[in-house]
């Protein structure tokens, strides 16, 4: 008892390695300070105000005008546009990239040992590589006459002019992100696999049940945790969907490609800082409404 | 005793593990094949690229695309930039992550939970929620352009302390115990206990680390104003949307100049790599 009330009133001891602890935070805490924490709060206040790039000189210019900006976002159809578009590619992408990964993994814990590692390390090789790369590649290939239109000749299938079809250039970005994506939840998953015990898959064989249906009936549920941390982590890197079309489309055709991000990349080179930390709040509000799940999500699985 | 396997059902488990392979190989020809190509490709002239785009095997194979990127488009420069602000926020995160993550992990003081609570925040924060005032901070420094400017924003990282924090809890207690008992310091505990014990930590979020500034994009973009100060994918990108964007040859080679030297890195270091991306599972 009498511990508890020195604990609480400043036992020196403590305070000695508060003050100590402190210390080693220094360093970090500077730059976490100034470059991660201040600039999001910032990020918040300048979306109520009319801050433009010339007003860098001469801050006290800028006016405060409450919720316009973001009524400017929502009335521009554009803006919608991109809203839409970056949940497209969200709600699309994420079962895409989860199933193959999936299937990918299962088959790698099926129990091949030759070539494991190897197999492993080149489904991940796309993870490394940089996204304007891969988008310059990508482009090239998905032109009327590339490669992929080759290959989908060669099976018959006429393909479309990809980026240059406002209906195909959204699928087309979508599978390139799936290829470069796959290989994380591919480990993800690889590693929730090795936490099921092959007796309970004995057990089911022995009692007569199809490969086909074990897998249902034991592996999905046991990895139900997993496939939950696996989609909020694919959504927050999915919303910030915006190399693929700077590079590849520039947000056409008719604003086809155009996401949350590439609308405030824009915003931004216009000069109106204001309703670009508008637009970019928007992406945090979706990211921060993600994370509360994610935070329940981790509180249930402990 | 002897496990007697219907023939059938052996049958059945050899065809199951054909096929698993015939997949698994399918996969991985479509998951290299764009790599294959991309490498194919920049050996090519552009004209050569550009009069049968769906070629593999280039006719008359050339490393002029890369003696161009080098001699005229000032490729050298921007692989420079690319290893410095890289490398430089590699020694920030190593260095300063480590010790506040000790400090979060096993030190027990006031303010702890606030802190730690404030870096699992932010890990899911992105870059492109921020730039806009980041960009202004920045310029009002004076530090536009600059090394500093290119740098200093990612010098520590939410997800470095997080890594050290989770890492540095695993090594027992008992271990610190003796050294305070024995009247040690907490910085002698930390350079002799901690930071040798944290060897391959370290060595993933240094690698990390690594990985995601060579392929950072968006802040190099803003804050790099003239092309002295452009990294690796700043340059290809403007490269690409700008007037030389059929100039296939050298965008397929600056594409290789990117990604061949992480993708080497990865194969030589690949169980960190892999290891790290599954522990963290954020790009």
């Amino acid at each position: 008892m009498t511990s508890i009330v020195a604990n609480r009133g400043g036992d020196p001891a403590r305070r000695r390695r508060t003050l100590v602890a402190w210390s080693f935070c220094l360093p970090f805490m500077v730059f976490f300070l100034a470059f991660g924490l201040w600039p999001v709060l910032a990020s918040l206040l300048m979306s109520f105000t009319d801050i433009r790039s010339r007003d860098l000189r001469t801050p006290v210019n800028v006016g405060f005008v409450g919720l316009e900006n973001y009524v400017t976002l929502f009335d521009d159809p554009t803006f919608v546009r991109a809203l839409l578009n970056t949940l497209y590619f969200v709600v699309v992408g994420i079962p895409v990239t989860m199933v193959i990964s999936l299937v990918i993994a299962v088959a790698l814990n099926s129990g091949i040992q030759r070539l494991k590692g190897f197999f492993r390390v080149g489904y991940f090789a796309p993870v490394v590589t940089s996204i304007i790369a891969v988008a310059v590649v990508w482009r090239y290939m998905y032109q009327g006459d590339g490669l992929i239109n080759g290959a989908l000749a060669f099976v018959g299938i006429h393909g479309p002019d990809w980026l240059n079809d406002p209906v195909w250039a959204m699928p087309a970005m979508i599978v390139m992100a799936v290829w470069r994506n796959f290989g994380i939840p591919m480990v993800i998953f690889l590693a929730g696999l090795q936490g099921v015990a092959p007796e309970l898959h004995e057990a089911a064989s022995v009692d007569g049940a199809s490969r086909w249906r074990s897998f249902r009936s034991i592996t999905l549920p046991l990895l139900r945790p997993t496939t939950l941390v696996v989609a909020v982590l694919l959504s927050i890197s999915y919303l910030q969907f915006f190399e693929e079309p700077f590079v590849m489309t520039g947000g056409g055709p008719l604003d086809s490609t155009i996401s949350i991000g590439y609308y405030a990349y824009e915003q931004f080179g216009f000069g109106l800082y204001g309703l670009a930390s508008a637009a970019s709040y928007v992406l945090v509000l979706v990211i921060a409404l993600l994370s509360f799940l994610q935070f329940r999500l981790f509180r249930t699985r402990s | 005793m002897t496990t007697v396997i219907a023939p059938s059902a052996a049958r059945q488990r050899v065809a199951l593990r054909i096929g698993t392979y015939v997949l698994l190989v399918l996969g991985l020809v479509v998951t290299l094949a764009p790599f294959a190509w991309m490498m194919l490709g920049a050996l090519k002239p552009t004209g050569e690229i550009i009069a049968d785009p769906t070629a593999w095997l280039p006719k008359s194979p050339t490393l002029g695309n890369f003696a161009d990127l080098l001699s005229r488009q000032n490729f050298g420069l921007y692989f420079v930039n690319s290893i410095l602000v890289a490398g430089a926020c590699v020694v920030g995160n190593v260095l300063f992550c480590s010790m506040a993550g000790y400090a979060l992990a096993k030190i027990d003081f006031a303010g702890q939970r606030i802190l730690f609570s404030l870096v699992l925040v932010m890990l899911v924060v992105p870059g492109i929620a921020t730039f806009v005032p980041l960009f202004v901070q920045v310029s009002n420094l004076g530090l536009a352009n600059s090394y500093l400017g290119l740098i200093m924003p990612y010098l520590v990282t939410p997800l470095g302390v997080f890594l050290m924090r989770q890492f540095i809890g695993e090594i027992p207690d008992s271990l610190l115990e003796a050294a305070r008992l024995d009247g040690a310091s907490e910085v002698r505990i930390f350079l002799r206990i901690i930071l040798p014990l944290s060897g391959p930590a370290l060595a993933t979020l240094a690698i990390l680390t690594f990985l995601f500034q060579w392929n950072n994009f968006l802040w190099p973009l803003v804050i790099a104003q003239t092309d002295n100060m452009y990294t690796l994918p700043v340059a290809l990108a403007l490269f690409a949307v700008g007037a030389n964007g059929t100039n296939y040859g050298l965008l397929l080679a600056g594409s290789v100049a990117v990604v061949l030297p992480i993708v080497t890195v990865f194969l030589c270091l690949q169980r960190y790599f892999i290891q790290g991306i599954a522990s963290t599972g954020i790009k």
